[in-house]
């Protein structure tokens, strides 16, 4: 074990002198192409969201009527919607508000699960106890069933989708950071930590939490691609995001309509979705493979 | 065995009863008054006084659970704000037609999935293997709701092969069984060729070749029965990503089912059905995990000595 530690060490240090812990996940990362393939959709996603204002040729939300259901064409390169609208600016948009409602969907369970997770964790006993059963009532219920609850009780908007996406995710991420710091807890660098002096809150923060990050970035990564399946979900059955703002599943419902005059108003949307969700997917996949240490040495 | 059954079944205990607390709160936290959001919006003041007594609304609140909880245990879920129907009846109704589609979509998970991750995992990195898992990680991005559109927009608008929707026996099952069973067909392909490639590594597979045993005896008679421990977990997990899915596939394909009735509950601000439905799906989806539970230890006497 001494000598495993060791050269651990030493293959670290080397690694770290050659250019750094970012340098080194992202020269193993490059390795596995369809890791690469993930990473390529998901920043063309993230820039399409952040300069959509920037890159949309028509308003969003107005539309001409005389140009309803237009197939695609060179003044609409995606078409136009049941109102006239353009069908690209509104994908564009679209992105906006999906990686709006990821990203505060995502960051919400994970500041909650990964408190949830280390406290219980942590503590053991009772409070585990406790904290796990509430878990498991919570993964009882089907996630898009435990959305539905939230916007029952809530209300539809965007902000209670997020709440409900988000509170739906808690779970996920509370049971991984529970396992690894019950895996790290009794750990001889702990157990030093607290020989030092060390209290629980230097212990976890400065040793245990961030050893967990690796399992918290892939859990992250993924759940990303689940929340926008959940959210469009919602939205397609009308309780998530209201007309007219555009979001991706509120667009599929309505093209339910016009399935068979304008099929294209129904497939692109839907197959924006599931590039993103593809790409999130190989993405954690990748990271997951990646930042595996079994699969590391 | 049985210990093993008894000890799960006693461990279900703090889940349902946690299922029932987030199904009674869900009334409490809708911003309002209880009673008024029950006797609906053309009630009178004195039928929402009465409609308070009746319920119990004017008890404290852990009366009112264990009343609710009560109640519950005898199958009274409330009446329909909506319908003025018994809760339980709205639920046995539509809780048939949601049931066959989860059934319909796991047999269509389940013959796509063994299938194509025992395929692959003989012919691994071949065209095949490439294909069907490519195919998988498209199974499992595509939404439900999308693949169940462009299902209708082939199948029952262009070829006029099957109906777009409706209830009438097993041919207006297959399009939304697709639908939801691809999802879970993705999963459960995956998880079988990763079993069945660390299984076939294993010393007693060689052991069955250098024996002489053809390859499809090694392959289903040995392999096959140890790779589907994991498998059977998938299953489980499956069934409540398809009670989740079938809020939305019943939603395209119009129908009755026990999602559909959520989503109309929540429109209408049907708060008795929508906790019903929530209870309903909670405790079926806990039971199917209790059964895939024992199904495991069945396979895995490892699982019941620990």
């Amino acid at each position: 074990m001494a000598v495993q530690v060791a050269e651990t060490l030493r293959e670290r240090q080397e690694r770290v002198a050659a250019g750094g812990e970012l340098a080194d996940l992202w020269r193993r990362l490059r390795r596995n192409r369809a890791a690469i393939v993930g990473v390529v959709i998901v920043v063309v996603f993230v820039l399409l969201a952040v300069l959509a204002p920037a890159l949309v040729p028509f308003s969003p939300i107005h539309g001409d009527l005389n140009d309803r259901l237009q197939p695609p064409s060179v003044t609409h390169w995606l078409g136009t919607d049941e109102l006239g609208r353009d069908l690209l600016s509104r994908i564009l948009f679209g992105a906006r508000i999906s990686l709006e409602i990821q990203l505060v969907s995502v960051v919400l369970a994970l500041i909650v699960g990964v408190a949830l997770g280390s406290v219980g964790g942590y503590l053991g006993g009772y409070v585990d106890n406790v904290i796990m059963r509430c878990m498991d009532v919570l993964l009882a219920f089907p996630t898009i069933f435990l959305a539905l609850a939230i916007i029952a009780a809530l209300g539809t908007g965007l902000y209670n989708l997020m709440l409900a996406a988000g509170i739906a995710s808690v779970p996920q991420f509370a049971r991984i950071v529970r396992a690894s710091i019950l895996s790290l807890k009794e750990r001889e660098f702990v157990e030093a930590a607290r020989a030092l002096g060390g209290g629980s809150n230097r212990i976890m923060f400065r040793h245990l939490l961030p050893n967990c990050l690796a399992p918290i970035i892939v859990q992250s990564t993924l759940r990303m691609a689940t929340v926008l399946l959940t959210a469009s979900g919602l939205s397609f059955l009308g309780l998530g995001v209201q007309p007219p703002t555009p979001e991706w599943g509120a667009m599929l419902s309505n093209a339910r309509s016009y399935l068979i005059v304008a099929p294209h108003v129904a497939t692109i949307p839907g197959l924006a979705i599931m590039v993103v969700v593809v790409g999130f997917n190989l993405f954690g996949d990748g990271l997951r493979d990646t930042l595996d240490p079994r699969l590391r040495q | 065995m049985l210990r093993f059954i008894l000890h799960r079944i006693f461990m279900l205990g703090p889940v349902l009863f946690g299922v029932t607390l987030v199904s009674f709160s869900l009334l409490h936290l809708v911003p309002g008054d209880p009673a008024e959001i029950l006797a609906g919006q053309e009630a009178t003041k004195e039928d929402v006084d009465r409609i308070r007594v009746e319920y119990g609304l004017d008890k404290p609140l852990a009366v009112q659970y264990v009343r609710f909880l009560v109640n519950a245990a005898q199958g009274d879920l409330g009446i329909s704000i909506q319908s003025r129907h018994p809760v339980r009846e709205l639920l046995f109704q539509r809780l048939i037609f949601t049931l066959q589609l989860s059934l319909a979509s796991i047999l269509v998970a389940s013959a796509i999935g063994l299938l194509a991750g025992i395929v692959s995992s003989t012919r691994q990195y071949s065209v095949f293997d490439n294909a069907s898992m490519l195919g998988a990680l498209f199974g499992i991005s595509m939404p439900i709701f999308w693949l169940g559109l462009l299902l209708i927009l082939v199948f029952a608008v262009k070829l006029q092969w099957l109906p777009s929707g409706g209830t009438g026996g097993l041919r207006y099952l297959i399009l939304p069984a697709i639908a939801l069973g691809s999802a879970s067909a993705a999963v459960i392909a995956r998880m079988t060729r990763a079993s069945m490639l660390e299984v076939t590594r294993q010393d007693y597979i060689r052991t069955a070749r250098a024996t002489g045993y053809r390859e499809s005896v090694v392959i289903f008679r040995h392999a096959l029965k140890n790779a589907m421990i994991p498998v059977v977990t998938v299953f489980g997990l499956e069934f409540g990503t398809m009670l989740g899915g079938a809020v939305l596939t019943e939603t395209v394909f119009a129908l009755p089912g026990i999602g559909r009735l959520l989503v109309e509950g929540i429109f209408m601000r049907d708060y008795p059905v929508v906790q019903g439905a929530m209870m309903a799906v909670a405790t079926t989806f806990v039971l199917v995990n209790l059964l895939t539970d024992v199904a495991y230890a069945f396979f895995d006497p490892r699982i019941r000595y620990e």
